[in-house]
Parts: C-alpha cells; structure tokens; sequence
C-alpha cells in the first residue's frame, strides 16, 4: 500500500524533499554560496513538481506532426512555459546573488555570513 | 475615453521603457526621465481613476489577441486605480525628497542605475496591482525583489551589502513558498487567471473535493506573502534595510515594497480562492495573532534603539502588524480597516524618513538619538514634518493615524471573539508608540543652552540655503496628504469598500 502511493507519486515526492533541503540550506546555512546552491535547489524542485504534474503518461509534446489534430493526443503546454519563465527568473536571482557574494568576499574575505557581520561589528565599534 | 482603458498597460510598459532608456542615460538625465516617468504614471492613473469611478464598475482588459482562459489579463476597478496613484504619487515624493542624498550616497558613474532601479520598481508595484494572473504576479515579485535588493546594495559599504544579502535570503524563501503554492493552485485548478481559477475552486468546495491542497496552498501563499512583506517572526531583515540604504531607498522600501505583496495577497484572498473559504481555514487567525504579536514586539524593539533610522524602521514591524491584524480580522470592515492602514503607513512612513534625512543633514550627519537633539531649530520644516509623522503614527486625531486606530476599533466590534484583543493590542501599541516617537521629537526641540542659542540662527540660517527645495517641497506635500487622509477619511473609506465590493 506503502510503496504503491510512492511508485505512484515519485516525482511529487522527490520534488517536496529537495524543496526541504534547498529551503532549510537557504535559510539555515551560513556559507553564501551553499545558500545560493539551495535557492537552486529549491526552484528546481519547484520545476520537477510542475513538469511532473504537466506530463501526462502516452501524451506527445505539443507540436502537430502527421496531422493529429486531436488535443487530446497532446500535452499541455503551460506547465514547461511555466518552468521556462521559472528558470529565467532564478537565474537572474542567483546572478544578482552571486555579483553580491562577490562584493562581500573581496571585502571581507570569508564567505561565512556571521563571520562578515562580526567583523562589521567590529568596523562599527572601532 | 475608452481609451483611458489601455492606461494601466501603458503605464506598466512606459515604467519598463523609462528603465531601459535610463540605463544609457547619465546621472542626471535618468533622474528627468524618472520624474517624468513617475509624474505621467500619476496622471494617467489618475484618469483611470476618474474613469472607473465614472463607470461604476470593473474593467478587464485583455491582453494580446487571445481571450480568458488562455490568454493574459490586466484588470483595473476604483481600488486599483486608486492604489496605482496613490503609490505613484507617494513614489514622486519620495524620489523629491530624497533626490540630494542619491547624489551624495551613490557613485556618480552609477547615478543613473538608481533611477533604473526605481523604474523597474514602479513599474513592477503597478503589475502586481492591475494583474489578473497569478504567473504574471509572480514574475513581477520577483522583478520587485531583484529592485529592491538593487537599491538596497547601492551604497556600496559593508553595511548595505549585507544587508541586501540578508533582505535577498529572506525574499527569495517568501518567493518560493509562494511559487510553490501557485504551482500547487495550477494543479488542483487547471487556471492560472484568478477568473476562472475562482469558478474552479468554487466548483472544487460544492463538490468538497482537494480540500487538503487547497488548504495548504492557502496557507503557502500566506506565509510566502507574509514573509516578504515582513511581518513579525520574519522581521529580521528591515532595521537593517532600511536603516542603511538611501534615504529615498528606505522611503520607497518601507511605504510601497512591503504594501505590494499585502495587495496581491489580499487580491489572491478575494479574487482566487475567495473570502469565504478563506474564513473557515483558520488562515487569517494566524495571521491576526502574528499581527498582534507584531503590533507589541516591533514597538518594543523600537523603544530599544537609539538610531534614529533603526527605530524608524522598527516601527514599520508594528505597522505591519497593524495590517496583518486588520485583514485578520476576517471582515469586510476589518479589510478596509486594513487598507486605509497601508494608505496611512505609506503616507507617514516616507515623510518619517525624508524628514530624517533633512534633520540628520544638520546634526554633522549623527543619525543617533541623541545626537538629533535641538535640530528641529536648525531645520524647521523637517522637524515639523518629523512630528507631524510622529503625531500620525501615535493617532493623533485630525491626522491619518488616527483613522486608522479608529477604524481598526470599530471594525473589531463586529467580532466578539477577536475584539478584546485587537482593542487591547490598539491600547498597549499607541502607548509604546507614544513612548518612543514623542521621545525623539521631544529631543529635536530640546537641549539648547546659552551657547547653543546662539549659533542656532546661524545654523538656521545655513540649514535653509543649505537643504534643497526638492526636500521641502517633498516634506510639505507629505503633510498635506496626511491631513488629506485624516480630514478627508470619509471619501478614502467609501472608494476603498467601493472597490472591495468589485473584488467579488
């Protein structure tokens, strides 16, 4: 019964653990660049989620080849538009994250995030 | 004058093009097109404003060629409209007002990126506003995010940077939540414009079906919202934020970025999922007791600080509390109670800062509390725009603080079981506010000895010539609006519940 609803739902499952892991690393970890890898994994888990509700099993990918004009015959093509825009938008975020993460090290030189505001207490003081 | 419908488009895409163009402008070029920008979206949101009020009813607009389910949508009613001048003209205040520090706070060959910034930022709150799509929402939080974060961060020190690090942290986890939960929406739903996505949970509750995803999605979006826009257990990242970046950065942050997501989830409440689901799931009992409890820590936190701009800062914690409480409180009046709120806090908030700014100018640039002492004398128009703020904030009547006290009180009679909390919340946040704001104005204007009597006309004097007009002007305005709000609430009150009745 167990393992059937897991077979049945791999991929939702997947999704939902990676999304733990990239949120808990986001906000947990205190190394920049494993916070910038667990945004990624975050929003990728996001996109294995959407894909995977958007494909449905014996469906061809939207495209009319051999003059099949039943819709039926096709899978939707708003979920992976979804994931297309989704990707843009993270990439963006992380360039913006990793410019800034740049910034920061040339600074400070450690890439730990309490270590930089100690020492930023520490400017603040002295 | 049909043709005032394609505004809320234009002005979207005038706020892109302006950011684009800017970007190969210089300094001083970028901030003419950014006031033009800002003054043309006013007044074109204006005229949308006159039109829906004239119409009476809502307006959808579509866009492209394709119709409802497929295609993308801007929907425009008086509370939109509204919102969309209301925070366009808060925006050109704010950029006024703050338009000498830009000068002086930022790389001279980077200028015009500031105004690039602000651009992007006006043109994605309009978005957020008009949209009827949640993917399009969405998209634009995130380009509201990535704005912010840029005007954050471009100070350039340690400071600012960290700070832009930590706002970035704590958006990008709201967003993603957020995300999370319109996926799951798209997939119990099958509709991503909030139209037909309503018809279907509607379908979805008669038949008493997904339940549990609608539930969590609910609740995903709320905290996602909540996150972003800064409410208590997730506060850390705003004394820092505002109180390092430029003062029209901080101004723009604390009164229209956090007030963005509010609307769009407030519209997502109405217009996706429904007031009346929303109810029974409990969400906005969460909600309300976060609000409270916000209400009574950010007060408190702001009793502790002694930078001027931190504890302005921390007093936005409580605002938002205030918010939060009033849509907690799951009634129609507590919502316009809510609203009239966020017009209230983006009213004060900014003159708060921009007057911060002019009497920090003054005191050798100490923003401490102490070292703010006697400065009302050397500028005055900021300090009487300082108290005035401060007597807002505290709800003194006539001003716009007051409403909203006023409001939120009666609205609480209309539930029994949340009125003795949001009465007392009311009673112990006015003290705590009274404690801290009244001690900084009373500051401003005290401390002058004998020696110091005499330098301040001096200081006077050179305040005068020295602040610019812009800021004044900036000030001067912001008062106004606030006296606008608190005499002319009755006006305010029936657009916001006119436009909430064309939410549904």
């Amino acid at each position: 019964m167990f393992m059937e609803f897991v077979t049945a739902h791999m991929e939702e499952i997947a999704a939902m653990i990676l999304f733990g892991i990239g949120f808990s690393l986001l906000l947990l970890n205190q190394n920049l660049i494993k916070k910038i890898m667990g945004l990624n994994v975050m929003d990728t888990a996001v996109y294995l989620f959407l894909t995977a509700k958007g494909y449905i099993y014996g469906r061809m990918v939207p495209i009319e080849v051999n003059g099949i004009n039943d819709p039926n015959a096709y899978t939707n093509p708003i979920p992976d538009g979804l994931v297309l825009t989704g990707i843009v938008v993270s990439v963006s975020v992380s360039a913006l994250l990793l410019s800034l993460t740049i910034r920061l090290y040339g600074r400070y030189h450690t890439l730990n995030l309490d270590d930089i505001i100690m020492q930023l207490h520490k400017e603040e003081e002295g | 004058m049909s043709f005032v419908r394609n505004f809320p488009f234009f002005t979207i895409m005038l706020g892109m093009l302006s950011g684009i163009v800017s970007s190969a402008l210089s300094g001083k070029w970028a901030r003419r097109v950014t006031l033009t920008l800002v003054t043309a979206v006013l007044c074109m949101s204006g005229a949308v404003l006159a039109y829906a009020v004239n119409i009476g009813h809502s307006v959808t607009y579509m866009m492209g060629h394709f119709p409802a389910p497929w295609g993308n949508e801007i929907r425009f009613g008086t509370l939109e409209a509204f919102l969309a001048t209301y925070f366009a003209g808060i925006m050109l205040l704010a950029v006024l007002g703050g338009m000498s520090h830009v000068t002086s706070d930022v790389d001279p060959a980077k200028e015009n990126l500031f105004y690039v910034l602000v651009d992007m930022m006006l043109s994605s709150l309009l978005a957020m506003i008009y949209t009827n799509d949640l993917f399009t929402g969405y998209v634009f939080v995130e380009i509201n995010t990535i704005a912010a974060c840029g005007m954050i961060m471009i100070r350039q020190n340690g400071h600012s940077i960290v700070a832009a690090i930590r706002y970035m942290v704590m958006s990008l986890i709201g967003s993603g939540l957020f995300l999370i939960g319109i996926s799951i929406l798209y997939d119990v739903t099958g509709q991503l414009l909030m139209v037909p996505a309503h018809d279907a949970i509607q379908r979805m509750m008669i038949s008493d079906t997904y339940t549990t995803p609608l539930l969590v999605l609910l609740s995903l979006i709320s905290v996602g919202m909540a996150i972003k826009s800064g409410l208590y257990p997730f506060h850390s990242w705003i004394p820092e934020t505002y109180g390092y970046a430029t003062p029209t950065a901080s101004a723009i942050l604390s009164s229209l970025v956090s007030k963005g997501y509010v609307i769009l989830l407030i519209k997502i409440f109405y217009r996706v999922v429904g007031f009346g689901v929303v109810l029974s799931s409990h969400i906005l009992n969460a909600l309300f007791i976060l609000g409270i409890v916000a209400m009574v820590m950010g007060s408190l936190h702001a009793i502790m600080q002694t930078d001027c701009r931190k504890m302005i800062a921390y007093s936005s914690v409580a605002q938002i509390g205030y918010i939060y409480m009033g849509i907690g409180l799951g009634s129609k009046s507590g919502m316009i109670a809510a609203i009239f709120h966020l017009l209230t806090h983006a009213a004060t908030k900014s003159l708060l800062f921009i007057s911060a700014v002019g009497l920090y100018e003054v005191s050798d640039g100490r923003t401490d509390y102490v070292g703010l002492r006697n400065a009302g004398y050397r500028n005055r128009v900021a300090g009487i725009a300082f108290s005035v703020g401060a007597l807002s904030m505290v709800g003194f009547p006539m001003l716009s603080g007051f409403i909203s006290k006023y409001l939120f009180a009666t609205a609480s009679l209309e539930r029994p079981s949340k009125m003795i909390a949001t009465l007392l919340a009311l009673i112990v946040s006015t003290i705590l506010n009274a404690i801290y704001f009244l001690r900084q104005v009373v500051t401003i204007y005290s401390g002058q000895d004998e020696e110091e009597e005499y330098s301040t006309a001096q200081f006077f004097k050179e305040a005068v010539a020295g602040s610019s007009f812009a800021n004044h002007f900036a000030m001067v305005l912001l008062i106004a609006l606030n006296l606008f709000l608190g005499l002319g609430s009755s006006l305010i009150v029936g657009l916001i519940s006119k436009g909430l009745d064309l939410f549904s």
